[in-house]
């Protein structure tokens, strides 16, 4: 999309990051402070997405012979988020698992009285 | 100045749309509100992929996200029963007014650096389909193949951990 900079889509990223640092210090309820870390990593992909798209650093790779996208820049952005994305999905399981467990032994799940990894 | 183009003002909108759903997330004390504003939150992000052409990306934010991970939140929010206010507390807590100042102070001093050298730029290089699924796909199976292969290998730790986490005895 043309006419929007791209200091627009980094602001957004920033409000967004922003926003989950605030939360994941000011909610108490674990699974909350979960969500504002996806938030976080949302923003980063955001913001990787916002710098592979309007790449105004290196040059473009277009290979002669076939027309394919080869330049490592142009794509790392969209892999990176890729990877972010299963890096996230895995968190998300594992730390859901923890607070299910840490929920079974405790029956109460306020952060602040977390203070031990042994049950 | 930068011309108020149409672009940017679709642009406008979608972004305060994910702004206030964001905003949402941290300042509903239920916890199944913020989860729906967090869905809320990935959908339209999704949109603003689109604007960036990346589609593939776009789709897979709205099934990763909105679909998986949201999913497996809600059940577990529902599961625990944490939509009960009674185990919320987050109310008359000085931790609340130290976090917002800390984050606006976050807020305003990387926008107030950072963003400045960024606004003349607004023609983006990539090409049109660098976001398409071909091109990705072949990044991702050329270039990327050996981090690919081990983000399989930790999707896989993480269905073991999570299956042996869940359990009651193992």
């Amino acid at each position: 999309m043309y006419g929007v900079p791209l200091a627009a889509y980094l602001a957004l990223g920033l409000f967004m990051f922003t926003t989950g640092v605030v939360g994941v210090i000011i909610r108490r309820n674990p699974i909350v402070i979960f969500m504002c870390v996806e938030l976080m990593l949302n923003a980063v992909n955001l913001t990787f997405l916002a710098f592979a798209r309007y790449q105004f650093a290196p040059p473009v790779a277009i290979s002669a012979e076939n027309g394919h996208i080869t330049g490592q820049a142009v794509m790392g952005g969209q892999a990176m988020v890729v990877f972010v994305m299963a890096v996230a999905a895995a968190e998300v399981a594992v730390g859901l698992g923890i607070i299910m467990a840490i929920f079974r032994l405790r029956k109460e799940i306020d952060i602040d009285d977390m203070n031990l990894l042994k049950g | 100045m930068i011309p108020i183009t149409p672009e940017l003002m679709i642009f406008g909108a979608v972004a305060s749309l994910a702004a206030a759903a964001a905003v949402g997330v941290v300042a509903f004390n239920n916890a199944v509100r913020s989860a729906l504003c967090l869905v809320l939150n990935f959908f339209v992000l999704a949109f603003v992929y689109f604007t960036l052409n990346a589609e593939m990306l776009g789709i897979m934010q709205i099934i990763v996200y909105t679909g998986a991970i949201m999913v497996l939140f809600l059940f577990v929010i529902m599961l625990l029963n944490l939509g009960a206010p009674q185990l919320l507390r987050d109310k008359d807590d000085p931790k609340v007014f130290a976090g917002i100042s800390l984050g606006v102070a976050l807020f305003a001093l990387l926008g107030s650096q950072l963003l400045p050298s960024f606004l003349k730029i607004t023609t983006p290089n990539a090409p049109k389909d660098f976001g398409a699924p071909a091109n990705l796909g072949r990044a991702l199976f050329t270039n990327y193949v050996i981090p690919f292969e081990a983000v399989s290998v930790l999707l896989l730790v993480g269905v073991v951990g999570s299956i042996l986490l869940a359990k009651r005895k193992i």
